[in-house]
């Protein structure tokens, strides 16, 4: 708790950093071949990244479900999802005949487009040497670096509502709908979980937030500070809570399982893929795909030390120096999309409802107070402000939490509505869904059964259905 | 520190947007073209597909309210960044001020939450 409240050590004073680590002002000097280099290490990342993904998904959820996976095409099946790529390339491209055709057109590749783009702004590693030029791993830094994950995130779901609502048809209209609402209301979690980042860090560009999770502030106990002792840098321990959250709010922005609701094949067929066939599935495919690697990389970068070793191979001087971090890079990213997978093979999808009361009513205000509290402690402790204004900052807080707290707006219990009542409260025009009273109706033979002990019981018994019941039993004879 | 810095952003876009157009392109050219009536029907479980105007049929009006939330709160959150990354420098000042927006905001949350715009029924 202390070492969060401390100042963090600004970057001016650099005891922590080496000549390794890059600052803003290294970022922009690249003669344009280096750019270029680096431009297609990132663009191969992310399709090499789909390629092994989607083969290291369906390997991982075939292992959970006792099953071997893909395991035919190249070593241990390796080339499965190149094959399958190419395959899909050579399939017949539809263009349904209710379709918007130019958006239908263009809606995937944004979605793709976007989710590549994303991938400029993660720090690879260090400062090395390329052909002589000493540069950062890094596409590129810009001092609103977290801004273009986000931007980029936010932009490509465009494609997505774009692509279902162009293809003239039910489900993909539905899914794009569900999706768009998905993604911005757990872009609200994800907005705010990473300020506390920006709060700690000092900076949004992400190269400086790797540089400020190098180590934690001094370990100190009463005044007691050991020479051996620093609290640990990862934003993951040290800000727990928006770690979570971010995660959380990172399955939802991808529509990965347990969130992937716009495509939940028992509701809306593919949902907004349905129409969409050959190498447009296919971009649909690796935008979810590079999205799920971004966001790894990003949660890597933002809460798990970015390239930086983890603790024990950290004692190695040589750890966080040349090619090294990229090693560890890859190695947090492969561990996040183990994550990702993990979860899709072990929990169900949630309701629709539940989704979304879980983002607003849950994920947003324990956000809010988690700001707020971190927020006041760190002013409090400062060290600029007199003891007397501490306590009173501390004694506000809790009558402010108190208070929130008395005067929430308690929700009223809705009575439990008769079947008869909601079909009365049904808008008019609305669809002729059967009510929903649990009741399994009887199947034919039982009800042929029924009425050969007693054929009075039918013949009162039946009532309106009595029209349903000559056809089954025309049929049957 | 200048814009330089945000020109390999533009060349990692023009390169997805490269490849993105590249492979639909190529996928018109090497796939078949075997088009019939009913591959061109809209997807509807193999049933005959309900008519729907072009450029989309009704849908529930809470994915527009979903919308306007967004909205109130991404407003919020794009204030808070820049007071959270010079959080240090602003001290207790902008701690209370950021309080009272914040505080201005949860008062339309609590009436939201109250009026059941955050429901999904």
């Amino acid at each position: 708790m202390l070492a969060l409240l401390a100042q963090s050590p600004t970057l001016a004073q650099g005891s922590t950093l080496l000549a390794q680590d890059p600052t803003l002002a290294d970022f922009g000097r690249d003669p344009w071949w280096l750019i270029l280099i680096k431009v297609v290490f990132a663009f191969i990342f992310g399709a090499i990244g789909t390629v092994l993904g989607v083969w290291f998904e369906r390997r991982l959820v075939a292992r959970m479900a006792v099953r071997p996976g893909p395991n035919q095409v190249g070593p241990f099946g390796l080339l499965q999802t190149l094959v399958d790529g190419i395959k899909g390339m050579l399939k017949e491209d539809l263009l349904p005949r209710a379709s918007d055709k130019v958006v239908f057109f263009f809606a995937p590749t944004i979605s793709a487009i976007f989710a590549l783009t994303a991938l400029s702004v993660i720090p690879f590693g260090p400062v090395v040497s390329i052909f002589g030029h000493q540069t950062p791993l890094q596409v590129t830094d810009v001092p609103v670096a977290v801004l273009v994950i986000l931007a980029c995130s936010a932009v490509g779901v465009y494609g997505i509502v774009l692509g279902g609502w162009a293809s003239g048809s039910t489900y993909p209209l539905l899914g794009g709908l569900r999706s768009s609402a998905q993604v911005i209301s757990y872009e609200v979690a994800m907005g705010l979980s990473i300020v506390a980042v920006f709060m700690v860090a000092g900076t949004m560009s992400t190269s400086q937030i790797v540089a400020a999770q190098a180590s934690g502030a001094r370990l100190s106990l009463f005044g007691w500070e050991p020479s051996w002792g620093y609290w640990p840098g990862w934003y993951a321990l040290l800000l727990l809570p928006s770690f979570v959250i971010f995660v959380i709010a990172a399955f939802g922005e991808t529509n990965r399982a347990p969130f992937d609701l716009p495509e939940a094949e028992s509701e809306l067929v593919a949902g907004y893929m349905t129409e969409y066939s050959s190498i447009k599935f296919l971009l649909y495919m690796l935008s979810e795909y590079v999205a799920m690697l971004t966001m790894s990389a990003a949660t890597v970068t933002l809460f798990l030390g970015g390239w930086r070793a983890p603790w024990p191979i950290s004692l190695w001087d040589g750890a966080n120096s040349g090619w090294w971090p990229l090693l560890w890079f890859l190695g947090k990213v492969t561990l996040m999309l183990f994550l990702f997978v993990w979860v899709r093979a072990t929990l169900p999808r949630l309701r629709y409802d539940q989704f979304m009361r879980f983002g607003w009513k849950v994920l947003l205000p324990v956000n809010l107070a988690w700001i707020l509290l971190l927020a006041g402690g760190r002013v409090a402790w400062s060290g600029n402000v007199e003891s007397g204004t501490r306590w009173l900052l501390v004694g506000g807080m809790a009558v402010t939490i108190l208070l929130i707290g008395l005067l929430w707006p308690a929700r009223k219990p809705e009575k439990q509505r008769s079947v008869a009542e909601q079909v009365a409260a049904r808008p008019t025009g609305s669809f002729p869904v059967p009510p929903i009273d649990l009741v399994v109706p009887p199947s034919p033979r039982a009800r042929r059964v029924v009425a050969e002990r007693a054929p009075a019981n039918v013949a009162i018994g039946s009532g309106e259905s009595g029209e349903s019941e000559t056809a089954t039993d025309g049929r049957g004879a | 520190m200048s814009l330089s810095a945000y020109v390999p952003i533009l060349f990692l876009f023009a390169l997805a947007a490269a490849f993105a157009l590249f492979s639909v392109g190529v996928s018109q050219i090497v796939g078949p073209k075997r088009a019939n009536r009913a591959k061109l029907e809209a997807y509807e479980c193999g049933i005959e597909p309900s008519p729907e105007p072009v450029g989309g049929g009704r849908f529930p009006v809470r994915f527009f309210l979903v919308a306007m939330l967004f909205i109130v709160f991404d407003i919020e959150i794009i204030f808070l960044y820049p007071w959270a990354v010079s959080f240090n420098a602003l001290g207790l000042f902008g701690f209370v001020e950021m309080l009272l927006f914040i505080g201005t905001v949860l008062i339309a949350y609590a009436y939201v939450w109250r009026r059941g715009g955050l429901d999904w029924d």
